[in-house]
């Protein structure tokens, strides 16, 4: 199970509305970038079943409104085998503990036609940029959580994973089932081709309310959210902004309005560990 | 009034991280009368940590021991941070927003039912009593404030973001210390480290929390010397461009952006850097940016404070020779 999102594209210009919510129907939506390579992380797990004559399956599972439907879509393009999309009015403003409690109940549901391995998520979504999901999924679900991995290989029911820490590198393992969430670094998500587009169309996606889920309308949306956006405001310009092209002095001209502003300072500068 | 505990990151020496004390300084405005209590999980603090602490208003230090099992597993620290939750009674925590504290966050949040924001800028009480969060969004073009309407509040706080702030004279120098061992839960341990290879240590200030940046992107061409020379010049800390890293001219650990290190330093310089999107969420909440770019479109002039169209290999050794001069004279 691949959880992706649909997220507005980051090269338009996003913005939030008067509730403090993202503004998602600028029609400028996409799959979230970095579920591109949970995607294809799970695609090339489960090619590699298949070639050791295991049975294998990719079902890409979304939460949102009606265009939310084309994240899944794309992650059929991608390889995915078959789709889901939880669409009902009530999720709107739901935080990412409510996603949480719906996209568990999703594996719940898969889980009662063929027992779900592994559960892959990309490592943030470039909206909000949290990176709270993956480990709020896997604690929802009691799974075992490896995250941000740069490389994943299934062997004799244990998943394990490499991840580049700023401090370490690590190798982490876990017996299945388990949640993994890959980093940008993890793959080269595929590009699908002309076969891979219309193949996709053929694809099931399930849509699914809360009602088919069994969970409660109150503990998501906006009324269940743990925090509430009181205030949302676009950052006012850069003011007083100098531009030059080098004459031969832009070098020095820059030091010294660096020291007029004294912004470059001879006290050593902070974050030292004491 | 109000019990905050603040989580004591520290390197695997024992030596508390820097960033930490502005975390206590937040903690003693929000516990509004309260005490501000620490968590450190782990062996014991290594001096002067105590003190310092101490002097920064931490009144208890709990340290938590989970003896064989490995503390740097997230889910090992969101038990710990359940349990020192329960043992203070705590209805804030405050941590450093780094992917570790995330993950905690978001394990502690499923057990405890507790509201989080992460990436804040500043953190506050208002009128209600309720606890406010700042932070900047959509890469840095959007500022939000959002109040946490749990009973316990989780404020994983950029660091850098708030001024580190001693207590008065009279206060006590080091905080008490009371010592537990925590039964870590087997659901927290099934995911295992089985290889661990730390990074080569540096002499440079940590890049998430620098004041000032020197950023290389393509436009360096794998050569770094200038920008380490300035860097060296200013005690900044050295990031560079997805590009950089792909190309291997430079440590992925360096590399910012919406995937890699987020930077909101006072001053951010970036040499070669064209500012694509992706880099420019990871660094546009800088305070000052200044660019150098041999390429007049580069997208970074258009957020810049400082732009220069030139050839790094000659503007940026004239600044730092520049800055010598005029700093010794």
């Amino acid at each position: 199970m691949v959880c992706v999102k649909h997220v507005p594209d980051i090269q338009s210009e996003r913005s939030l509305g008067p509730d403090g919510r993202l503004v998602r129907d600028g029609g400028d939506g996409t799959i979230n970038e970095l579920d591109e390579n949970a995607v294809e992380a799970a695609v090339v797990l489960a090619e590699q079943a298949r070639g050791a004559g295991e049975e294998a399956e990719v079902v890409v599972v979304t939460v949102g409104p009606d265009d939310a439907e084309d994240a899944v879509r794309r992650g059929l393009q991608l390889g995915a085998d078959a789709a889901v999309h939880v669409l009902d009015d009530a999720i709107a403003g739901s935080d990412v503990f409510g996603t949480a409690a719906v996209l568990a109940a999703v594996l719940r549901r898969l889980g009662e036609q063929a027992p779900v391995d592994l559960v892959v998520t990309g490592m943030a979504g470039l909206d909000g940029l949290t990176s709270l999901l993956p480990a709020a999924l896997a604690a929802t679900l009691d799974l075992p959580q490896l995250t941000l991995a740069a490389e994943v290989t299934l062997a004799d029911g244990a998943v394990t994973v490499r991840r580049d820490l700023d401090h370490a590198v690590e190798e982490l393992t876990a017996p299945l089932p388990a949640l993994v969430s890959v980093t940008d670094r993890a793959n080269q998500p595929r590009y699908p081709n002309f076969q891979g587009i219309m193949a996709a169309r053929k694809k099931p996606v399930e849509s699914l309310t809360l009602a088919d889920l069994g969970v409660d309308p109150s503990t998501v949306g906006a009324a269940g959210a743990r925090t509430e956006v009181l205030e949302a405001a676009p950052r006012p310009p850069r003011t007083d902004r100098v531009l030059v092209t080098d004459d031969g002095q832009a070098g020095a001209r820059l030091a010294a309005w660096l020291l007029e502003r004294d912004l470059v300072r001879t006290t050593p500068a902070t974050g030292e560990v004491l | 009034m109000a019990t905050v505990l603040v989580l004591l990151d520290h390197a695997e020496t024992g030596a508390l991280r820097g960033n930490v004390l502005e975390l206590a300084t937040a903690a003693r405005d929000l516990a509004d009368g309260g005490e501000v209590h620490g968590l450190w999980v782990g062996d014991e603090p290594v001096d002067p940590a105590l003190p310092v602490l101490g002097r920064h208003g931490v009144a208890v230090v709990h340290q938590v021991s989970t003896g064989a099992v490995d503390a740097r597993l997230t889910p090992v620290l969101a038990e710990a941070l359940a349990d020192a939750v329960r043992e203070t009674g705590a209805t804030v925590l405050l941590a450093l927003s780094t992917f570790e504290n995330k993950e905690a966050a978001a394990r502690l949040a499923v057990a405890t039912g507790a509201g989080v924001v992460t990436d804040a800028a500043a953190v506050e009480r208002d009128a209600e009593g309720r606890v406010v969060a700042s932070k900047t969004v959509l890469a840095g073009t959007w500022t939000t404030r959002c109040a946490v309407r749990t009973d316990l509040a989780v404020v994983l706080l950029k660091a850098g973001a708030v001024v580190s702030r001693h207590v008065d004279e009279e206060a006590p120098l080091a905080p008490e210390l009371r010592t537990r061992a925590l039964a870590v839960s087997e659901r927290a341990t099934r995911a295992v480290v089985v290889r661990r290879t730390p990074a080569e240590p540096s002499d440079r200030p940590d890049l998430s929390s620098a004041d000032v940046v020197v950023v290389g992107g393509r436009g360096t061409e794998g050569d770094f010397a200038p920008l380490e020379a300035l860097a060296d010049e200013v005690g900044a800390a050295i990031g560079s461009t997805r590009v950089a890293t792909d190309e291997g001219w430079i440590g992925h650990e360096t590399q910012i952006g919406q995937t890699g290190v987020t930077v909101s330093p006072r001053l951010y310089i970036g040499a070669g850097v064209s500012g694509a999107v992706h880099h420019r969420g990871g660094m546009q909440a800088s305070g000052t940016i200044v660019a150098v770019n041999a390429d007049p479109e580069a997208p970074i002039f258009e957020i810049a404070d400082f732009g220069i169209v030139g050839d790094l290999f000659t503007v940026l050794p004239q600044v730092t020779e520049e800055l010598r001069r005029l700093r010794q004279g």
